[in-house]
């Protein structure tokens, strides 16, 4: 049906002005989509990728079983690591409630020899919300297929 | 005019009608904000689990996700009005869009607040710098710039005609922020609610979450029409339709 001609040309120029906004947002999205990254996994930085940052933030989990606490200080150490690399992280002071074993973290710092010294250390949580009783549920279940995945296997063993 | 848009929606367009409609709603959609915002808040401080991960702490999202959510969406309704403003130029959509700046910049300062008090104990800082924080602050911004637009010019039209090509140009911005856990590595949590499929939150935490929506969005309706109205009257000063009710109100 016919519009006026009025609003017709309005709602061109404004279509128009809108493609050329959303344009511009793309391109600037995606020229910047190196640098918008907020993180670097321990096997990126191992493959070099964190050669031309002199600080960057690191992340990944930290390895069950890595964290040690220094006695007469703040001093932690642990290993962050990823589906293909893992990297020692040295820090000096209070860390996230959320801190401790197979938590996602992302530190940021440098890297010393093969070590990354960090200056802040965050802890990153992931969407999943649950009471404790279906967590623990859930864990007991896991570990009993575990065990009952293992116990068929070693019957079909000769 | 054109003649494709429905009869009813031309009459809903014309102030003296809107300005019915929105005075008979406006206390229902009030009250069912109300009601089910004290049924969400009781379900998720009271009833709600504690979580898992975070413990009492998360129950913050109670307020923070509906913020959000509200956020967008209220920008997102903005542009749409600020659209029809530009295009047709109907008194009504420059009103909605233009009244709706400050209840969605309120709601987007109340998800940078909880959002900052949760970010403090769980991740370790109050502020970073990540995509998601980073483009909620820019729609924060927008909004200012809408509303400071809209107040800088003489003439009320004139001033929302501009101030909608801001807000029409800024709505790219709100696929940024919902996006922005997906496109980028983020601090942030991805989303935990997903409208085609499972959410990641058990039904105990998830249905004062989706109550609290629906009482947010009921809040925004009461709260643009209560708004809408006293403008409507403002701008019309001058008509019949407003003499006729200033002089019912005169009487005794």
């Amino acid at each position: 049906m016919p519009m006026n001609p009025t609003p017709k040309r309005r709602l061109t120029i404004v279509l128009l002005i809108l493609a050329a906004a959303a344009i511009a947002a793309v391109l600037v999205v995606v020229a910047l989509q190196n640098n918008m990254n907020y993180l670097l996994t321990p096997s990126q930085v191992q493959s070099g990728e964190a050669g031309s940052y002199n600080t960057f933030r690191l992340g990944g989990m930290v390895k069950a079983g890595s964290i040690q606490r220094s006695n007469d200080s703040l001093k932690v150490t642990f290993t962050v690591v990823d589906a293909g690399g893992a990297m020692p992280v040295e820090y000096t002071g209070i860390l996230p409630d959320l801190f401790r074993d197979n938590q996602s973290v992302i530190a940021t710092g440098h890297m010393d020899n093969a070590h990354f010294i960090a200056t802040e250390v965050l802890a990153k949580h992931d969407e999943t919300y649950m009471p404790k009783e279906l967590k623990d549920a859930m864990a007991k279940a896991h570990a009993n297929k575990k065990i009952e995945d293992a116990a068929a296997a070693q019957d079909k063993m000769p | 005019m054109s003649n494709w848009i429905p009869l009813w929606l031309h009459k809903l367009g014309s102030p003296p009608t809107f300005y019915r409609f929105a005075g008979a709603l406006q206390p229902w959609a009030m009250t069912l904000a109300l009601l089910l915002g004290a049924i969400a808040l009781y379900g998720g401080l009271v009833l709600a689990p504690a979580d898992y991960q975070q413990g009492d702490a998360y129950r913050i999202i109670f307020i923070h996700v509906p913020s959000a959510e509200m956020s967008m969406f209220i920008y997102a309704a903005m542009g749409v009005a600020a659209f029809i403003a530009l295009v047709w130029r109907i008194k009504l959509a420059e009103v909605v869009a233009m009244e709706s700046a400050p209840i969605g910049a309120a709601f987007t300062f109340i998800t940078l607040v909880t959002g900052s008090l949760w970010g403090k104990p769980m991740w370790g800082t109050w502020w970073t710098w990540d995509a998601r924080l980073t483009s909620e602050l820019v729609l924060l911004f927008l909004y200012l710039g809408v509303i400071g637009l809209y107040h800088a010019f003489e003439d009320r039209r004139q001033g929302a005609r501009a101030a909608a090509f801001l807000a029409i140009i800024g709505i790219i911005n709100v696929p940024i922020v919902h996006f922005s856990v997906n496109w980028w590595n983020t601090l942030h949590q991805g989303s935990t609610i997903n409208v085609f499929g499972q959410s990641k939150m058990s039904w105990d935490m998830l249905w004062p979450l989706l109550t609290m929506m629906l009482a947010t969005k009921f809040y925004y309706a009461a709260s643009l029409f209560r708004r809408a109205r006293t403008d409507l009257l403002a701008m019309e000063g001058g008509k019949d339709w407003v003499r006729k009710i200033a002089a019912d109100e005169a009487k005794p």
